[in-house]
């Protein structure tokens, strides 16, 4: 069976593709419709042309805007945005594709809100609003708290709950503001001023529970930033839900993700004190019973040392005030914990007689030959010079006479 | 010594700086046994402070005063 082409007319490509052109022009969803999709392979060429693709899962649309149209772009499209295009759809006859001929590109899912928070947020980031280092560090035993919030809802509840779990030693003092609707901005803007004014307050949490972008915008107005700003006591912005960021959250000191969060990050765990407390206190009692020992070998050297007992006091005296410091210092130790401070006290004053420089205020004398003590006669000979140390210098003495003796 | 009433974190500073001195050990017997007295009245203080803070909420009326605060359910 053979095809009869010679009765079939022939069409030139010029003559299809402006035949499916006038189709498509003649069509009026295509002339003047809305597509939306995702940018890909976004190009501006030299001529002020841009090309690119709208795609989704199932395939991709060409499109071009002239020169003339982009000029009017209100943002900058890049590859991956969602965006709205707006334009009609017809033929390029070089290529033989069809694509749209972009009019306008607007990005997608946002309204007149989102242009305004935008438009307002890059204001007040090119004053420098929100400079990091401009940020106020958060005190970290924070005494007194102020909220400004609703003084009713679950926020308020939730902030006042989690700050009484982990750290009740904070006082709250609870501002109440409106924080939705006319006049709200004012009233956060005033308290936040108001509470800068008082000495009592080192910390200030201001937020609302979750809400429609409508409902939290007293947080993206500019007084309420620029209050945020010039406060001088340091601010947790707790706005809404983990997604919602206000144009607070960006002038906040920090930002939390929730009131409860909020509370969570403004003060300490008591538990956690708890511990450190714990091991500061174990920490204290173990150095403490290190230096005790320490103490116990130095007094257990001097009464060993020959410079004591080369002196000329009754040894029997000295005897009674060691044996007395070593009970001391041995009733201290066994009752380390129990009524410590008295003991450890006693123990204090005792020790402090035993020094040997106390010992040299009560008119005993250390020689020495060099760097040797001398606590014998057999260790110098006449003519030697000695260095003799009293309470407030050294005495260089001449060795004239040598006698031996018995102190016992 | 006398201990100062002190704020938690102030008490808890000392302690700290208090803990760190004697574990290095370079204090003389006297001032070691001084420094503990010390640290365990602060360590007591800030025990103390620890068991028995219990939180207290105020609200701010527009004249200015304080009255205590109890968040209610909606």
């Amino acid at each position: 069976m053979s095809l009869n082409l010679s009765s079939l007319p022939t069409y030139t490509v010029g003559q299809v593709n402006e035949y499916i052109r006038d189709l498509m022009e003649d069509d009026l969803l295509l002339q003047s419709i809305l597509v939306r999709g995702e940018i890909s392979n976004y190009k501006r060429y030299p001529s002020g042309h841009h090309y690119f693709s709208l795609k989704d899962e199932t395939g991709v649309l060409k499109c071009v805007m002239f020169r003339g149209e982009a000029a009017h772009l209100r943002f900058r499209p890049e590859n991956g945005m969602r965006v709205v295009a707006f334009g009609h759809i017809s033929v390029f006859p070089r290529d033989g594709a069809y694509q749209l001929y972009c009019a306008d590109l607007l990005p997608d899912g946002r309204g007149p809100l989102d242009e305004a928070f935008e438009r307002l947020r890059r204001r007040l980031e090119a004053e420098g609003l929100f400079d990091e280092d401009h940020k106020t560090p958060l005190p970290k035993y924070p005494r007194r708290i102020a909220l400004v919030t609703s003084p009713v809802g679950k926020a308020v509840r939730d902030m006042i709950r989690v700050l009484g779990q982990r750290w009740p030693l904070a006082e709250v003092l609870v501002v109440p503001v409106r924080v939705q609707g006319e006049g709200a901005a004012e009233e956060i803007a005033a308290a936040i001023h108001e509470i800068n004014n008082r000495a009592d307050i080192d910390l200030i949490i201001t937020g609302r529970g979750g809400g429609s972008m409508e409902e939290l915008w007293a947080f993206n107005e500019e007084i309420v930033a620029r209050a945020i700003y010039v406060s001088n006591l340091p601010v947790i912005s707790a706005v809404g839900h983990e997604p919602d960021v206000t144009i607070a959250d960006y002038a906040a000191d920090l930002r939390a993700s929730t009131p409860s969060n909020a509370a969570e990050l403004a003060v300490p765990d008591r538990a956690e004190q708890g511990e450190r407390l714990a091991e500061l206190k174990y920490r204290l009692c173990r150095s403490i019973r290190g230096r005790l020992e320490d103490g116990r070998r130095e007094l257990g050297r001097l009464k060993g040392s020959r410079v004591l007992r080369s002196m000329a006091a009754p040894i029997q005296e000295r005897r009674l005030i060691a044996d007395s410091l070593r009970r001391r210092l041995e009733s201290a130790l066994a009752g380390q914990m129990k009524d410590r401070r008295a003991a450890l006290s006693k123990a204090a004053a005792g020790l402090d007689a035993l020094s040997p420089l106390k010992v040299l205020g009560r008119g005993y004398a250390i020689a020495r030959k060099g760097k040797t003590v001398v606590s014998s006669v057999g260790q110098a000979e006449k003519g030697d010079r000695l260095d003799v140390a009293v309470s407030d210098g050294v005495l260089s003495c001449e060795v004239r006479e040598k006698e031996e003796r018995s102190w016992r | 010594m006398a201990v100062k009433k002190q704020t938690f974190e102030q008490a808890m500073g000392r302690l700290e700086e208090i803990v760190s001195k004697l574990e290095q050990g370079d204090c003389d017997l006297d001032q070691s046994l001084k420094l503990f007295e010390e640290g365990a009245k602060l360590a007591a203080q800030c025990e103390k402070q620890l068991d028995e803070a219990e939180q207290k909420v105020s609200l701010l009326l527009e004249n200015g005063d304080e009255v205590p605060f109890a968040a209610g359910e909606d």
